[in-house]
């Protein structure tokens, strides 16, 4: 029997579990992919919102500005890259000027810190690539980027370190009452638990009317991205937003902190919850919207493109309560809802108190986790002292994004462990720099397999059935 | 210090290691990332290889078998499993290997022979799904040949570069079904006697002017749908067509891999993706060399041998410190021609200048004009992208000349 169960391992469930790991809990996290952050999670825009977005009043402002306070310290016990570039909103003509001003006043409202009204000169003198058409720009100086899966697989990871137990493929089908818990199934497998937290991104109400709940509905959102080569990547040294208007956000473009250039989203209300497909119109929308804003962008430089789905609910803001008793709802956590997870996180772990589950300091917690990165920040003789150790932490598995051995080999070891391809990608960047794992992509399947304990050819590009191979060219004799 | 480090022990670097001692150093480092030499080639065990330099017909491990046996026969000392991870302007190394840990070496003089490597989907864009089952031709090559696993059983191919018409054959003799492959262009980029031996040969259909506009499949690939192009290489929607496939193999170009050149400091031709050098190969750093397909893309590895040799003599001259009949005349192309290397010649002697075409042209002529007035003019019955051309620029030609242009009158 688990005291909480939280379904589903995005941003938002691996921060509820990771702050309700600092407990003495029985925490499980279900999962219906082979890994973590593989939802909403996996394909955003990995920006930590300043907070003058949302509506004053709602919980997407409250938390948003919360969050974004919280998230450099998250960031540094977790030994994920942070990186507070400040963001712009920029305007092109006279509405513009007046949207600009009502998001300072909306900014100063919500409590958002240091924001300023940057007139041409002022845009120009810091980011001088951005169009000459611009004529003012909102300046927020607390905004700043993050990797939303490497904050995700660290949030899990702390977790487990701290004795969250993580089960992967386990799709909920059904969820029910039983004397004092939950019995939640999956094809082949069941647990209870006492308190249940509804963070299923895209499938949240699904698993709430499980428990009765049909008080909302969520809706995928489209949001297709190109993402262009490290050589881009200082292009613009903020996250560059273009003033919204009724046709919503626009399209940004922003350094992430691994050093790329990131263009995106486009915004397409969908229906299907699986279709995550990109679209060559999304293709041209982000091209010419993005050339409007930095017209030096070189898009011959992409190196590849990827399609996430908003969860997005038809209540407008964040659903956080609890319409059944010990079950948790937090739905419909679209943007800002990366920035909001650790102030969510908090919240979820009061409102369990409230429901009435004891929280008791854990004496052993420890919410520091070893940096993913650290070998690459290591100096050359902290580098050597290590290679001395392990070897293999001396051989580049990935040259384009110079990965090693060693770090894949440790990655795979480290929780929530990878079980494929993408899962190693998104661990240690091998396979995420130009060359897209041509060359290494072969020598990583043979490190998963060895160190899984699994057949060359089942290695998998993200579980189920995407092998990566189908079979021996010859068969054993 | 070491006189002479060589990055690479692909067939560039490995022949330009022998041209080097033959012409008097050494002192030579070969540093090689991969487990043994011989670079690309070790996949490549098709044949076809050394027609011009050794007028046989080699696999590519022979033909890599070839100069490992001569830097072997000469003790030139080589680090495998070493990959560089830095130069500096002042010719300091920086490289990894598992037993030395991160070392740094100095050189007097450097030879740049990295390669190239393949051209990435994400490179074009393609709309819908990312599923597992689309490779580059190279890495499915590396599957079947080296580690003997299959990448898929239904294969459709984007791009008839020479590397997807071999994969087109190999993934055929080892039991896959190859659908299509389509070429984007209206002509193919590949070798013709590759488009006769691996596609017709095989009746394998070359869809000329035909995209794939979209992936299908959750996990793994299901299909893909094509569609033949316009002139402006724009998908006509009435042509699309699906084909049900399990993999997709895209051999669309090479990209050479200068990611060290640019760490030195040494800008890149546009054009080639490679350095600017001169006959000699030598960059805009004194000292630095740079030679096969890191410099541009060759179509075939015998004219990489021989671009390697020279760069070797001239590292060697320039250690030895042998003077030179100095001159200083660059080379222009008129857009038909798309590139020349070199793309300038400083010292006065004979030497073969290599370039390529933008487009197919027929009955054409290739000309050369010294300062304005045409010095060469030689007909040509058919040139192409795919094929690499050369004319040799001879000592009057470049006497006195500050600008040797090429052009192409069609």
């Amino acid at each position: 029997m688990y005291d909480v169960a939280v379904i589903g391992a995005g941003v938002t469930g691996g921060l509820i579990a990771r702050t309700l790991s600092a407990y003495d809990l029985k925490i499980v996290i279900l999962e219906k992919e082979n890994d973590v952050a593989m939802g909403a999670t996996k394909a955003n825009s990995a920006i930590v919102h300043a907070g003058f977005d949302a509506k004053e009043g709602s919980n997407k402002a409250k938390f948003n500005v919360l969050g974004s306070k919280m998230m450099a310290k998250v960031c540094a016990q977790l030994g994920v890259k942070y990186k507070n570039n400040g963001s712009l909103v920029i305007g092109f003509n006279e509405e513009d000027e007046k949207t600009v001003k009502e998001l300072y006043e909306r900014g100063i409202k919500n409590g958002v810190e240091r924001l300023e009204i940057l007139d041409k000169e002022g845009v120009k003198k810091i980011e001088p690539n951005i169009s000459d058409n611009v004529t003012c720009a909102l300046y927020a100086p607390t905004g700043a980027i993050v990797c939303p899966y490497e904050l995700t697989v660290a949030a899990i990871g702390n977790a487990m370190d701290n004795g969250a137990e993580l089960k992967r493929n386990f799709k909920v089908l059904s969820i029910t009452k039983k004397d004092d818990s939950y019995e939640i199934k999956s094809e082949n497998e069941k647990v209870f638990a006492k308190y249940v937290v509804n963070a299923a991104g895209l499938f949240a109400d699904e698993i709430a009317s499980m428990v009765g709940d049909n008080s909302f509905k969520i809706h995928p959102r489209r949001g297709e991205y190109i993402l262009l080569d490290k050589e881009c990547g200082s292009i613009v040294s903020h996250t560059i937003f273009r003033t919204p208007s009724k046709m919503g956000k626009g399209i940004l473009v922003s350094p992430t902190v691994d050093g790329n250039l990131l263009t995106g989203p486009t915004s397409v209300d969908m229906e299907d919850k699986n279709d995550n497909t990109t679209t060559s119109e999304g293709f041209s929308k982000i091209i010419k919207e993005t050339l409007e804003d930095v017209p030096s962008v070189p898009f011959n430089k992409s190196i590849t493109s990827f399609c996430g789905l908003r969860a997005a609910s038809d209540i407008g803001d964040f659903i956080i309560n609890s319409p059944k008793e010990n079950f948790i709802n937090v739905a419909g956590i679209e943007s800002p809802g990366l920035t909001s997870a650790p102030a969510i996180g908090l919240h979820i772990a009061d409102m369990l108190k409230e429901l009435g589950l004891t929280l008791n300091k854990k004496e052993n917690y420890n919410p520091e986790r070893k940096p993913m990165h650290y070998f690459k920040e290591a100096s050359i003789e902290e580098k050597n002292e290590i290679i001395k150790k392990d070897k293999s932490f001396g051989k580049i598995i990935c040259r384009c994004e110079t990965v090693t051995e060693g770090e894949i080999k440790e990655a795979i070891r480290t929780n929530p462990k990878p079980l494929d391809l993408d899962g190693v990608k998104r661990r240690t960047r091998a396979q995420m720099g130009r060359c897209q794992g041509g060359f290494c992509m072969p020598y990583i399947v043979e490190l998963l397999a060895k160190e899984l304990g699994i057949k060359y050819e089942e290695v998998t590009k993200m579980g189920g059935n995407s092998l990566v191979n189908v079979s021996k060219t010859k068969e054993d004799k | 210090m070491t006189d002479l480090v060589i990055i690479g022990g692909g067939p560039a670097g490995m022949s330009a290691a022998v041209a080097a001692y033959e012409s008097g150093i050494k002192d030579i480092l070969i540093l090689e990332r991969d487990s043994s030499l011989g670079g690309i080639l070790q996949q490549c065990i098709h044949n076809g290889f050394g027609l011009h330099k050794f007028k046989e017909e080699l696999t590519g491990p022979e033909y890599a078998w070839k100069y490992e046996k001569r830097v072997r026969e000469l003790n030139i000392p080589f680090k495998l499993n070493t990959m560089v991870l830095d130069i500096s302007k002042d010719k300091v190394i920086t490289a990894t290997n598992e037993d030395e840990g991160i070392i740094k070496i100095e050189a007097k003089a450097i030879i740049l022979a990295m390669g190239c490597r393949e051209r990435p989907k994400g490179a074009l864009n393609i709309a819908g799904t990312r599923p597992a089952g689309i490779f580059s031709a190279g890495t499915a090559q590396k599957f079947v040949n080296m580690k003997g696993y299959m990448p898929g059983k239904e294969v459709v191919i984007l791009g008839s570069g020479d590397i997807g018409l071999i994969m087109a054959r190999r993934m055929t003799l080892e039991g896959a079904r190859v659908k299509a492959v389509c070429e984007l262009m209206p002509y193919s980029g590949g070798l013709a006697r590759n488009i006769q031996q691996c596609l017709n040969d095989f009746d394998i259909p070359l869809k000329l002017s035909h995209t794939v506009v979209e992936i299908h499949g959750k996990e793994r690939l299901e299909g893909v749908t094509i569609a033949k192009v316009d002139e402006n290489r724009r998908p006509i929607e009435e042509t699309k067509e699906f084909i049900k496939c399990d993999t997709l193999l895209l051999s669309v170009g090479l990209i050479p891999e200068n990611e060290l050149t640019l760490s030195a400091g040494i800008g890149l031709d546009r054009i080639t993706n490679g350095a600017k050098v001169d006959q000699g190969r030598q960059t805009e750093i004194e000292g630095i060399f740079a030679c096969g397909n890191v410099l541009h893309v060759h179509d075939l590895v015998d004219f990489v041998s021989e671009e390697a040799e020279i760069a070797g003599i001239s590292a060697a001259d320039y250690i030895l410190g042998k003077s030179k009949e100095k001159v200083n005349v660059t080379l222009k192309t008129d857009g038909k021609i798309r590139y020349t290397v070199p793309q300038i010649i400083t010292e006065n002697k004979d030497c073969k200048v290599y370039f390529r075409v933008a487009d197919v042209y027929k009955n054409c002529k290739v000309k050369v004009l010294k300062d304005g007035e045409e010095v060469y003019s030689k007909k040509k019955v058919k040139v192409a992208p795919g094929e690499m051309e050369t004319v040799t620029v001879t000592k009057d030609m470049i006497l006195g000349a500050k600008e040797l242009e090429f052009m192409l009158e069609v």
